[in-house]
């Protein structure tokens, strides 16, 4: 396992939880930095909600501990266990679990901190539910009862946010929906989130780190752009579809081609399908190991929008298949992965340290990559 | 339209089947909470102590209810000694017949709409900050409130169809503890009075049906306003 140390530093949540469930059992440690989206993700039975349980407390360890900052919430040594109520934690369930006998006014207010009453009318329009405020949750559509659901867990101001697969269930449009909702909310607010999901594209939207659960145990943990380089990881995070991010800011739109152009922090521009954010917002670019190609020279006469000068780091052959090497690149600081057939690589002369253009089709973005 | 004697017994039981229900409502609620949200030793001991009033002739719980109210058991020895207060054949010893007769059927009433509340709104509001009192009053009492109207409805019919405990405990004294079945088993013994004793018995029916119908309406209102409605 490796662990970066700079989540090791600003640890909010920290904590080492055994338990045996029949013939599963889980034993994991866990640090969650103090700031952004940890992703828990894992395949279903793998413990990812288990886990989130315990942090909860709405189950108790076998041993272990879990610490949030200065506090300490459940420490079986010591016999100790801070009940749900005094934990200072917002859970947003897999259901949105609303009072069925509470309008959606009521179940915000419900555990509303006092310090959050003037929040709640910017909460409310952020996350689009002013519309929905006296209805009861019996009225509303799976996205909403979520959106109502998340608004809720904010309003009592928790110290930390714990998600539980909030987009289950959910069909593609309220998905796309709801997840745009969540990217905004979490850049909003600057409490630590955990966010369990097993759906890769919905991570690599929202996560900053991942932390990589397999059958009850950690196997990896760090940021995820680092963990999406991993060859090693490429057959849990995505495989086939395996991609990896860069960070860029909007700097135009084309509206004549209904199109975006973002800057790397490199300088280096990009255009992709339009994204309705405003210009100067960062926004995330999820690529696909195979939706980039290489070139030697800067070719002309393509239908490839895009070509990035970058640097190879290092060319290592594919996990899944004989025929595929991956190359990891190097864009100032940022990385990219591309996925090239190994006879390819053969006849290009590719090699560690050498400059190519990374060719990406702009078609490649899709929605999800917001 | 109806006699003086009528009207007595009528409101007599509502007084006493009124206050029986008024009196185990609470504790009902409680022992149901209990025996739905708990796990404890003695569980099912309590349990059965509970449906005895079910199952043993009513005459044995007004005969038991004697020997500890009476002035020499040892609760009413207690209760007339420090509040001066004598249960035995009086309108309130009534009401106490009727609460005991009534209480499994309230119990399980309740219990059963309790453990119909589902516990992960329970733990939803538990993550918001409620303790478990504010999570009974505000999402599982409110939540079971149509299995309550029908738990006291029945009640209701129960402690107002009370006779064995009633009679024997609180005996049959006209005004005082002569409520409708009293009085229509002493008309039925009083020979001429046969009319008289029909009357009784379609009251008795038009009242148990008006319940029935009042705690329908109620539970349907109640459901209404929690069920999640189609859009």
């Amino acid at each position: 396992m490796r662990e970066s140390a700079e989540s090791i530093a600003s640890a909010a949540l920290d904590c080492r939880l055994r338990k045996q469930l029949g013939d599963f059992s889980l034993d994991i440690s866990l640090s969650v930095p103090s700031s952004g989206v940890t992703a828990l993700f894992g395949q279903s039975g793998s413990g990812k909600t288990s886990l989130l349980r315990l942090i909860a407390g709405l189950d108790r360890p076998d041993e272990g501990h879990v610490r949030l900052g200065s506090r300490t919430l459940t420490d079986r040594a010591k016999r100790l266990h801070v009940p749900i109520h005094r934990r200072r934690l917002g859970v947003v369930f897999q259901e949105a679990r609303l009072f069925p006998h509470y309008r959606v006014r009521g179940n915000l207010t419900y555990g509303m901190a006092p310090s959050a009453r003037r929040r709640f009318d910017d909460l409310v329009s952020l996350l689009g539910i002013e519309s929905l405020l006296d209805r009861l949750p019996g009225t509303l559509s799976g996205g909403e009862a979520r959106r109502v659901a998340i608004g809720r867990a904010l309003l009592t101001e928790p110290e930390l946010l714990l998600m539980d697969e909030p987009l289950t269930g959910l069909d593609g449009d309220r998905k796309q929906e709801l997840l745009n909702y969540l990217v905004r909310m979490t850049r909003d607010i600057d409490i630590p989130i955990v966010y369990v999901s097993h759906d890769t594209a919905e991570i690599a939207a929202i996560a900053d780190h991942l932390a990589l659960v397999e059958k009850g145990r950690l196997i990896a943990h760090g940021p995820l752009d680092d963990l999406m380089m991993r060859l090693d990881l490429t057959d849990r995070l995505g495989g086939f579809d395996a991609a990896t991010r860069l960070l860029a800011r909007l700097d135009k739109h084309d509206d004549h081609y209904a199109l975006s152009h973002v800057v790397l922090n490199d300088g280096q521009r990009l255009k992709v399908p339009r994204i309705d954010r405003p210009l100067g917002a960062q926004v995330r670019l999820r690529i696909g190991v195979r939706d980039v190609a290489l070139a030697r020279e800067m070719p002309s006469g393509t239908s490839y929008r895009n070509g990035l000068r970058a640097s190879i780091d290092a060319i290592e052959p594919s996990p899944q298949s004989p025929s595929t090497v991956e190359v990891l690149l190097r864009l100032g600081d940022q990385r990219l992965r591309a996925r090239l057939t190994r006879e390819a690589c053969d006849e290009m002369q590719l090699r560690e340290g050498q400059s190519v253009i990374a060719l990406i089709r702009s078609v490649a973005f899709d929605a999800q990559s917001r | 339209m109806l006699s003086d004697a009528e009207w007595q017994a009528i409101a007599l039981s509502l007084k006493i089947a009124g206050s029986a229900v008024g009196w185990i409502l609470i504790p009902g609620i409680a022992v149901a909470w209990l025996l739905a949200r708990h796990e404890f030793r003695g569980k099912s001991l309590l349990d059965g102590l509970l449906h005895l009033p079910l199952v043993l002739p009513p005459v044995v719980v007004g005969y038991l209810l004697l020997l500890s109210l009476g002035r020499h058991g040892w609760l009413g020895h207690w209760l007339y000694q420090w509040l001066g207060v004598s249960l035995p054949f009086t309108w309130q010893g009534a009401a106490v017949a009727g609460g005991v007769m009534a209480f499994p059927l309230l119990v399980r009433a309740v219990r059963l709409s309790l453990e119909a509340v589902d516990p992960k709104l329970e733990a939803a509001a538990g993550t918001l900050g409620a303790n478990r009192w504010r999570v009974l009053f505000t999402i599982t009492l409110p939540l079971a409130v149509p299995g309550l109207l029908t738990g006291a409805v029945l009640a209701f019919a129960r402690a107002l169809s009370e006779f064995g405990a009633t009679i024997t405990f609180a005996s049959n004294i006209p005004g005082q503890t002569r409520t409708l079945p009293l009085a229509l088993y002493t008309l039925i013994q009083t020979p001429g009075k046969e009319s008289a004793a029909a009357r009784l018995c379609v009251l008795s029916i038009v009242i148990a049906m008006l319940s029935l119908l009042a705690s329908e309406w109620l539970a349907r209102r109640a459901r209404q306003r929690l069920q999640e409605r189609d859009r």
